[in-house]
């Protein structure tokens, strides 16, 4: 009698609905962190098929891509239909460096008309769409961990937590998306 | 919160997001080997710590991950300005800064 071992994602069968607002995790996505230098640019954008996105806060979508800016030389790259990130880079001779995180982070949509004021009950970062608009992206904290941000969709926004996290993070937003209710 | 301005990110950002990170502009002496080992505590550990404008690095480590320096009052607890890292201090007047 075979047994098969069946991987669990992180945060397998967690959901969460309420009025005006959405819980849940995020399909599995290939992702990579990416670092380079301002002369490299040209030449990694050509291989993800977009432009990396020099600008603070902001990200760049093509398809089921997206790359989202971290720093002046740090992007966190991700692909919804898994494509080998890490592979498509390594093809490119300029210099950077780009390694797969795609199994270190775990993916969470929060989405509804409260989204925001759900998320802002652990993120200090100000949400309104005029500060943070559709396409934005950043590094910053939930609680006490560390995620990135993404707002998706006028009141959609992907959260981007560490495996070791997720269960941390998910329970937050589930206890902030009862309470204000 | 108190919000601090991030060069980087160009924008202020919440106090949260950062990690003060020691006196900025120390410059470790070239010939290190050779200085005497007062020299090197007078570099290595002493530090000015007044009370009132003061030159600190500070990390914006849960933003975009990088080093600047800033120029805050100790007595106020205000931010006066902020800067790259490897920019020159740059000119308090007209700041409200006291001397
Ligand atoms: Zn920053």
């Amino acid at each position: 009698m075979a047994e098969i071992a069946r991987r669990e994602p992180a945060l397998e069968g967690r959901a969460c609905q309420g009025q005006g607002i959405s819980l849940s995790p995020a399909a599995p996505a290939s992702r990579l962190s990416l670092r380079a230098p301002e002369a490299s640019l040209a030449g990694l954008s050509q291989a993800l098929s977009l432009d990396l996105p020099r600008r603070p806060k902001s990200s760049a979508t093509k398809g089921p891509r997206a790359a989202l800016w971290l720093g002046p030389d740090e992007w966190l790259v991700i692909d919804e239909e898994e494509a080998d990130l890490a592979a498509i880079c390594a093809a490119v001779p300029a210099l950077h460096s780009a390694v797969d995180i795609s199994h270190r982070n775990v993916g969470i949509l929060v989405s509804g008309a409260r989204a925001e004021e759900v998320l802002n009950s652990g993120c200090p970062q100000d949400l309104s769409s005029r500060a943070f608009p559709v396409g934005a992206a950043s590094r910053t904290v939930f609680g006490k961990a560390e995620i990135v941000l993404w707002r998706t969709g006028e009141e959609a926004f992907r959260v981007e937590c560490w495996r070791s996290f997720s269960d941390y993070v998910f329970s937050f937003l589930e206890a902030a998306a009862r309470e204000t209710s | 919160m108190l919000l601090i301005y991030c060069p980087y990110c160009e924008e202020e950002r919440p106090e949260l997001e950062f990690r003060h990170a020691g006196e900025a502009h120390i410059a470790r002496p070239a010939n290190i080997a050779e200085i005497s080992d007062e020299e090197f505590e007078r570099y290595f550990f002493i530090r000015s710590n007044p009370k009132g404008i003061t030159f600190e690095r500070w990390r914006h480590v849960h933003g975009c991950g990088r080093f600047f320096n800033a120029a805050r009052d100790t007595v106020s607890d205000r931010f006066l300005a902020t800067y790259k890292a490897g920019e020159p201090k740059p000119d308090l007047s007209g700041k409200g800064a006291k001397t």
